[in-house]
């Protein structure tokens, strides 16, 4: 028996956990509210009664909202906090946000709980000294593969960017950036490597393959992959988990030449009125405990590395939730290229669809 | 008091009228005033925009990639709008000529998806037209029935059908993008149609046929001509929310059937390009604009002839 209490819900789920829109929880009378925070998180990002528990515990009444995607929490908070006092962008946003003087410092003494933390993480090239943001989750984005259709287990990216081999039954994703990206792994070059040469073979490269590709998947590429419409898609390492649990027949890997790593940030936006509970949050959500009970319910993996000694092998040792370390070791952080070469690529990709 | 003449009586007329005329200044007017001047906008970080009245945005979209979808918008758009036309005027025809009785019904059966979210009843779409989808079963059914009777006359080493059955492909194709524009559209060009048939004059088509027409002629040199405002009326109506539609590319058509709303969508998200992502939104309302000029030039020209 394994400790799932239930199956993993992807928090870039489109459909997924819908229901849970909008769902607010609000402290009993009894409390006496010693002020409030006002959490703005990705849909089933969080343990069942986590909210509840650290309500019951401080005190603190916490107003929960949540968003679908990265560029719905930016276009939110671009034109001035709407109130928020604790958020949870992706490496990239947290880029962005400091490029736009988005977000406020953190201060680490209140936050003890850093301890908890892998050390690995406590130097990102997005954000040094994690002086504006500190780990949430983590993991990657790779190929979910439907066993039986594929020879062997399908570990490069070229049956999805240069073969044949599985035409018609390849989904990539449909984000510009992301799908370039992987190109340029595919190519050998580091993800983060924009040079206009970099930009136009990847555009070349997706372009030729275009006819091959079955669709530019929004953020469904694991229900595609469960109907039978493709054998193989670019997707997060969440997303796979999912359709894993739901049909035995997926699989997941990282690539050799390595894919993308991506983290999900506590950080706190400019504007927050809160933000003494916003640190009380992040110190209760960095709790080994409570990072175990979220671990377990998300099922992402954890930077928490007490949290983890707390975990079970059957979390620990799935490859899709933690990839090989040679994976993890040729795979990057994306990091914002800024607004100049991200018009050269969206330009890129227009061409692309427009092909 | 009368309201049969707002001059006699501009406080009522106003009152009346202020809330509708407040209700567009600020939720119409106001936002797309917004949307003007970011079109003449430039990014000068990832949050602010400033409007230096450059006209560089309008430039790019005369960019060929940018060009080749807007093409692809008008005549997807266009494609659609002529079978939703030519589907919803006989089904108008029924509706109108139907008994008195049965009429609410057939309208209620025509309006009833309405009832249902588009998100969920463009899934719904994809899981009938899907690889695996529900038609291709139906289809791979028909083949198995087919090919057995066949083999049963003897004509199974023939394969007159092919080998197996090869999976249509409906998704990812102009074609599935029209069926799902089509089958949005279909209820907004059938009741235009239907109301100017219903104010039709019947006697001028029992003239027609009395006086010897017959059935075509009397529907091509009558009928046609009489309802031409309600076809009209159904096609713009049509049309104009077909080219700006970015779900049904983006769902039906995987992502391998952009059109231009798709890319306006983008600038707005992903590639945070608000100023581009205006110029083409306003863009394509300038087409629009121009289509509606277009139709009331030509009704005032009519107006003018008769």
């Amino acid at each position: 028996m394994t400790n799932r209490p239930r199956t993993p819900i992807s928090r870039r789920g489109f459909l997924a956990g819908s229901a849970a829109v909008g769902v607010s929880l609000t402290l009993p009378k009894a409390f006496a509210a010693d002020g409030k925070v006002n959490f703005y998180n990705w849909d089933t990002y969080i343990g069942e009664n986590t909210i509840a528990n650290f309500q019951k515990e401080s005190g603190i009444k916490v107003q929960y909202d949540l968003f679908a995607d990265n560029d719905e929490l930016f276009a939110k908070l671009k034109g001035g906090n709407p109130g928020y006092d604790l958020i949870v962008p992706t490496n990239d946003f947290v880029e962005r946000m400091l490029d736009a003087d988005m977000l406020l410092p953190l201060d680490h003494s209140k936050i003890p709980n850093i301890a908890n933390i892998d050390p690995l993480f406590m130097d990102r090239n997005f954000d040094p000294g994690r002086a504006y943001s500190l780990p949430y989750m983590w993991g990657t984005i790779g190929i979910g593969y439907r066993k039986s259709a594929v020879d062997g287990v399908p570990d490069s990216w070229s049956h999805l960017y240069t073969s044949d081999k599985y035409a018609g039954k390849i989904a990539m994703m449909s984000d510009a950036t992301t799908v370039m990206q992987m190109a340029l792994k595919h190519m050998g070059k580091s993800l983060n490597d924009w040079s206009d040469e970099n930009i136009a073979a990847a555009e070349a490269m997706i372009l030729k393959q275009k006819p091959n590709v079955a669709a530019f998947a929004g953020d469904n590429g694991q229900d595609l992959l469960l109907a039978g419409e493709v054998d193989l898609a670019m997707e997060w390492n969440g997303d796979i988990l999912q359709a894993m649990d739901e049909d035995d027949d997926i699989g997941y890997v990282v690539p050799k030449e390595g894919g993308l790593l991506w983290e999900d940030t506590l950080c706190v936006p400019k504007g927050a009125e809160n933000i003494e509970n916003a640190h009380a949050l992040i110190n209760y959500l960095l709790d080994a405990q409570v990072g175990a009970d979220i671990a377990d319910f998300v099922y992402y993996a954890t930077p928490n590395k007490a949290a983890k000694d707390l975990m079970s092998d059957d979390y620990l040792s799935n490859p899709a939730i933690f990839p090989p370390e040679s994976t993890t070791e040729s795979s990057e952080i994306s990091v914002f290229p800024g607004a100049e070469i991200t018009r050269k690529i969206e330009d890129a990709w227009t061409r692309i669809k427009a092909g | 008091m009368s309201l049969e003449n707002y001059r006699q009586q501009p406080a009522v007329f106003a009152a009346f009228a202020a809330p509708t005329l407040i209700w567009l200044l600020l939720f119409f007017i106001a936002p797309l005033g917004i949307i003007w001047l970011y079109s003449f906008g430039e990014n000068v970080s990832l949050v602010d925009i400033e409007t230096t009245w450059t006209l560089d945005n309008y430039a790019r979209i005369f960019q060929p990639e940018v060009l080749v979808l807007l093409w692809r918008s008008l005549w997807i758009a266009g494609i659609s709008t002529l079978v939703c036309l030519v589907i919803a005027y006989p089904v108008a025809l029924v509706i109108a000529t139907a008994h008195p009785d049965k009429k609410p019904w057939l309208l209620l059966l025509i309006m009833l998806p309405f009832w249902t979210n588009l998100l969920i009843r463009t899934y719904a779409l994809l899981n009938i037209l899907g690889t695996r989808g529900r038609l291709n079963d139906v289809l791979g059914w028909l083949w198995e029935t087919t090919n057995t009777l066949l083999t049963k006359f003897g004509l199974g080493e023939f394969q007159l059908i092919g080998e197996s059955f090869t999976p249509l492909k409906f998704l990812g194709t102009p074609g599935g993008v029209i069926f799902g524009i089509v089958y949005v559209s279909l209820p907004f060009a059938i009741l235009p149609i239907y109301s100017s048939l219903e104010r039709l004059d019947k006697s001028y088509l029992e003239a027609s046929l009395d006086l010897g027409a017959g059935q075509w002629r009397t529907f091509y040199h009558v009928l046609l001509p009489l309802t031409a405002a309600g076809v009209v009326t159904a096609g713009i109506i049509t049309f104009i929310p077909a080219l700006g539609q970015f779900l049904t590319p983006d769902l039906l058509g995987r992502g391998q059937v952009d059109m231009i709303a798709n890319v306006i969508e983008r600038q707005f998200k992903r590639a945070n390009d608000w100023p581009f992502g205006s110029a083409l939104s306003l863009f394509l309302l300038y087409i629009t604009f121009v289509l509606l000029a277009v139709r009331s030039f030509y009704d005032a020209r009519k107006a003018h002839r008769s």
